[in-house]
C-alpha cells in the first residue's frame, strides 16, 4: 500500500470517528509521513499526533484510531476500519441502572471501542428544543441588543487618545502633528486608559430539577453569547459541558439545536459542587474566570456534599471579579436558600437574583450592568447574620421549598 | 554550525546536548517543526517544560532566542515595531534650531523622521528581519493571554513571514525563523492559528525520565535523592492537587534540598521544604492530611 493512500485512508478514519482534521492538515501529514519514513510505528504515530491532532481531548480517540487502523503491523494496514462512533447514547430512565450496584465500576475496562461512563446520578439524554415562534424571535433579539453593552468594563492595558490636556503623551500623533508645523510640537496630543468588556462567564445547570426553566435560560445564554463580546458558557449538571461555540451562530433554532447536540447530560442528577471543581480546574483558575463576571444560573439543588460547593464556591470567589447566582425559584413568594448547595453558595455571592422566565432574565442584564460596587455587595452578603439570609437585603420570610 | 537534523532521533540528542530532555513526541514534533518550516504549537500543564523547549532548541540551533511574551492589550507598537518618538522630537527641534526645517519641504522631513534610523524593532520584526547566522528562535509565550484581534495578526505574519512598515516597506524573512508557540489553554486558540501550526501536548514526563531530568538539571543532588523526589513528585499529582507540581517544580524541590544537604527524603525535610514544590495551602494541607510519613514511605519503597 502507498503512503500517500495510506495517510488519506487514516485521515479518513479520523474523520468518521468525529476529530476534525483541515485539508492543509492532512497534506502536512502526508509530508511529515516523508521526513520521518513510515519503518517505526512510533514514528509514524507521533508524525500523525504533530499533524493531525489539535485538541488533547482528542488524543485518546487518536489512539484508538491509530491502533485499529495501522492494526500490529504498517505494512498490513488495514483501511476498511471500522470506524468508533463518537459518544452519543440517548438512554430513558434510570431503568435498567437501577439494577446496578457501584457508580463508577460499570464500564468494561477491557473494552477497545468508547464506552460510554454513567452512574445512576449521570442519565444522558438529547435534548429537544421546540423552534421559536416569531414573538419568541422579536423578544430574543430584543435581549440580544441589550445583552451588548452589558457586564461592567475595566481598564484595559491599551492607550487610547484623549481630548484632555494632561496625562500619559500621545508622542505618534504628536511627532506626526509636529512636523505639520516645522518641528514645533505645538498642539500635543495626550492618551488615557482604554476600556475593556470584562468577560461574563455563564455557568448553566442543566440537571433535572432546572427542566422547566431550561427553554427560557438557554435562550437566554444564546442571547448573550451573541449580543456581547466576550462571554463563555457551560453547563453544569453531571458533568461540565462548554457550548460557547456551538451557541455562537445568529439563528438561534440552529444554535439551540447544536448545543442540545453537544451536551450529553440533559435533565439529569445534580453534582454542582463537582462539575464546578471541573469548571476551576479546566478553566477558570486558569484564567476563564480570572477577573470575569461569572454567572450561576440553577437552583441550588445539589446532590454532592456541600464542604465540596463551599470549597469550589470560594476558590472561584478568589478569581472572579463578581460572581451572580441567578435562581429560578427565587420568584416563589417566601422563598428562603435552604437547599444544601445553595445553602453552601451563598455566603460567596455577590448578588442573588430571580430568574425563572426570559422576561426576568433581562433583569439579570440590568444587574450585569449595574456599576453598583461589588465590595459592597460583598460585605452585604458577609455580614448576613444567618446563612438562609439573602445575599443582599429582601424579605426574610421563612418556609421556600421542602427539603 | 547549524544542525540540520534528518531524524527525530537526531534532535532528541541535540536538546539533550543542551539539558533539555525531549520525549520521543515532542523530539518528533520540533523535528517536524523544523523540516517542515511550520510554527510549533505547545500546550500542557504549567511547568512541564513549554517555555524551556524554545530555549534549548535556541541553545543547540545557535540562533538568537526572540521572546515575545503575550498580555492582555498587546498591540503592533510592542509585538512589532514602534518608532522612537522622543529621538523624533529631538531630531525636528535640532532641524528646526539649525534651520534645515524652514528650508526642507514638510515632506522631506517626514522622509527623514521615518527612516530606519528612528525605527524600534519589536520582537517580531527582529525575528524577520534576521539576517546573519542561523535562524532566531521566535518563542511567543502564553498566546491565549492575548487577543483574539492579535492572533489574527499573528496569523497574518506566520503564513509569509513578511511585516510591512507602511512608512518603509516591507520586510521579508530570507530564512523563516523557528516558531514556537506556547499557550496554557486559558481560551480556546484560534482554530485557524492552530492549522498553520504543528501541535504537540506536553505531559509530565514519565518517572525514568524525570529522574534523567533532575540528573541534567540538579546535578549536585545524588542519585538516591533524585529517584526519591521524583517517585514523591509524581505521587503529589495523584492527589489531585489544585496545582500538580511540574518538572520545574521537582527541579526547585531537588535544588532546595540539596542546599538543605539532604541525602535521603525524611519526612521532616520534606515537611521543611513543602513551600518549593506545592504553592497553595489548601495543597500542603492535603498531603498533610495524607500523611507526609506514608507518603514519603511509599515513593521512597518505589524509588528503590
Amino acid at each position: 500500500m502507498q503512503s500517500d493512500q495510506l495517510a488519506v485512508g487514516f485521515v479518513n478514519a479520523l474523520r468518521g470517528a468525529g476529530i476534525d482534521v483541515a485539508v492543509g492538515s492532512s497534506v502536512n501529514y502526508y509530508q511529515a509521513l516523508g521526513a520521518v519514513g513510515v519503518e517505526q510505528r512510533s514514528s509514524v504515530y507521533w508524525a500523525g499526533r504533530a499533524t493531525l491532532v489539535v485538541e488533547p481531548d482528542d488524543i485518546e480517540l487518536y489512539d484508538q484510531i491509530f491502533n485499529a487502523y495501522y492494526g500490529a503491523n504498517l505494512l498490513t494496514a488495514n483501511p476498511v476500519v471500522e470506524v468508533v462512533q463518537p459518544i452519543t447514547l440517548v438512554t430513558d430512565d434510570d431503568g435498567e441502572d437501577g439494577a446496578e450496584d457501584g457508580d463508577g465500576d460499570d464500564e468494561d475496562p477491557g473494552d477497545p471501542s468508547l464506552t460510554l461512563r454513567w452512574s445512576r446520578h449521570e442519565v444522558l439524554r438529547a435534548k429537544d428544543f421546540a423552534d421559536y415562534t416569531d414573538d419568541e424571535l422579536e423578544e430574543v433579539y430584543r435581549l440580544m441588543a441589550a445583552m451588548a453593552r452589558v457586564g461592567g468594563t475595566r481598564r484595559s492595558r491599551r492607550r487610547r487618545l484623549t481630548h484632555r490636556t494632561a496625562g500619559h503623551p500621545a508622542l505618534r500623533r504628536t511627532v506626526r502633528a509636529a512636523i505639520r508645523s516645522s518641528g514645533e510640537p505645538v498642539r500635543r496630543w495626550y492618551t488615557e486608559p482604554g476600556e475593556r468588556l470584562r468577560r461574563v462567564v455563564l455557568l448553566l445547570d442543566i440537571s433535572g430539577s432546572m427542566e422547566s426553566y431550561a427553554r427560557a435560560l438557554i435562550r437566554f445564554v444564546h442571547a448573550a453569547v451573541v449580543g456581547r463580546r466576550r462571554v463563555e458558557v457551560f453547563t453544569i449538571g453531571t458533568r461540565l459541558t462548554r457550548i460557547t461555540r456551538e451557541l455562537s451562530s445568529r439563528d438561534p433554532d440552529r444554535a439551540l439545536g447544536e448545543a442540545a447536540h453537544a451536551v450529553s447530560d440533559w435533565s439529569g442528577g445534580t453534582r454542582l459542587g463537582d462539575t464546578l471543581a471541573d469548571f476551576n480546574e479546566l478553566w477558570g483558575i486558569r484564567g476563564m474566570a480570572r477577573g470575569a463576571t461569572v454567572v450561576i444560573l440553577s437552583d441550588g439543588w445539589d446532590r454532592g456534599s456541600p464542604e465540596v460547593m463551599d470549597e469550589q464556591m470560594a476558590r472561584l470567589r478568589r478569581v472572579a471579579h463578581r460572581l451572580v447566582w441567578v435562581n429560578p425559584l427565587k420568584a416563589t413568594p417566601g422563598y428562603q436558600p435552604l437547599a444544601q448547595g445553595m445553602a453552601a453558595a451563598l455566603p460567596h455571592i455577590d448578588d442573588f437574583i430571580e430568574g425563572h422566565s426570559l422576561r426576568s432574565l433581562e433583569r439579570l442584564a440590568a444587574v450585569l450592568g449595574d456599576k453598583q460596587s461589588t465590595a459592597e455587595a460583598r460585605n452585604k452578603a458577609s455580614n448576613s447574620s444567618h446563612p438562609a439570609g439573602e445575599a443582599r437585603g429582601g424579605s426574610t420570610q421563612l418556609i421556600g421549598k421542602p427539603q | 554550525m547549524e544542525p540540520e537534523p534528518t531524524t527525530a532521533a537526531e534532535v532528541a540528542d541535540g536538546l539533550a546536548g543542551c539539558d533539555y530532555l525531549a520525549d520521543e513526541g515532542l523530539a518528533t514534533a520540533v523535528f517536524l517543526a523544523m523540516t517542515l518550516s511550520r510554527p510549533l504549537l505547545l500546550e500542557g500543564e504549567p511547568g512541564v517544560g513549554k517555555t524551556e523547549t524554545a530555549n534549548a532548541l535556541a541553545a543547540w540551533t545557535g540562533g538568537e532566542l526572540i521572546r515575545l511574551q503575550c498580555y492582555e492589550g498587546i498591540d503592533v507598537a510592542q509585538a512589532v515595531y514602534e518608532w522612537d518618538y522622543s529621538r523624533q522630537l529631538l531630531h525636528l527641534r535640532t532641524a528646526e534650531a539649525t534651520g534645515s526645517a524652514t528650508q526642507a519641504t514638510a515632506d522631506a522631513l517626514e522622509d527623514e523622521l521615518y527612516s530606519e534610523r528612528f525605527l524600534i524593532r519589536r520582537p517580531l520584526l527582529r525575528a524577520i528581519a534576521a539576517v546573519e547566522g542561523p535562524p532566531p528562535v521566535l518563542l511567543i509565550d502564553e498566546v491565549d493571554r492575548a487577543d483574539d484581534e492579535f492572533e489574527a495578526f499573528l496569523l497574518e505574519i506566520l503564513s509569509d513571514y513578511a511585516v510591512t512598515v507602511p512608512e518603509i516597506g516591507r520586510f521579508a524573512a530570507s530564512t523563516p525563523p523557528r516558531v514556537i508557540i506556547t499557550s496554557n489553554r486559558t481560551r480556546d486558540v484560534h482554530d485557524a492559528l492552530k492549522r498553520r501550526c504543528l501541535y504537540h501536548w506536553v505531559e509530565h514526563p514519565g518517572f525514568e525520565q524525570e529522574v534523567a531530568i533532575i540528573g541534567r538539571r540538579a546535578p549536585e543532588v545524588g542519585v538516591i535523592l533524585a529517584r526519591q523526589v521524583a517517585a514523591a513528585t509524581a505521587a503529589f499529582r495523584e492527589l489531585g492537587l489544585y496545582k500538580p507540581p511540574g518538572v520545574a517544580e521537582s527541579i526547585d524541590w531537588s535544588l532546595a534540598l540539596g542546599r538543605l544537604g539532604a541525602a535521603e527524603l525524611t519526612p521532616e525535610i520534606t515537611q521543611a521544604s513543602l513551600g518549593s514544590v506545592l504553592k497553595y495551602r489548601e495543597d500542603q494541607q492535603r498531603v498533610a492530611d495524607q500523611g507526609i510519613g506514608g507518603l514519603i514511605e511509599r515513593a521512597i519503597a518505589r524509588a528503590g
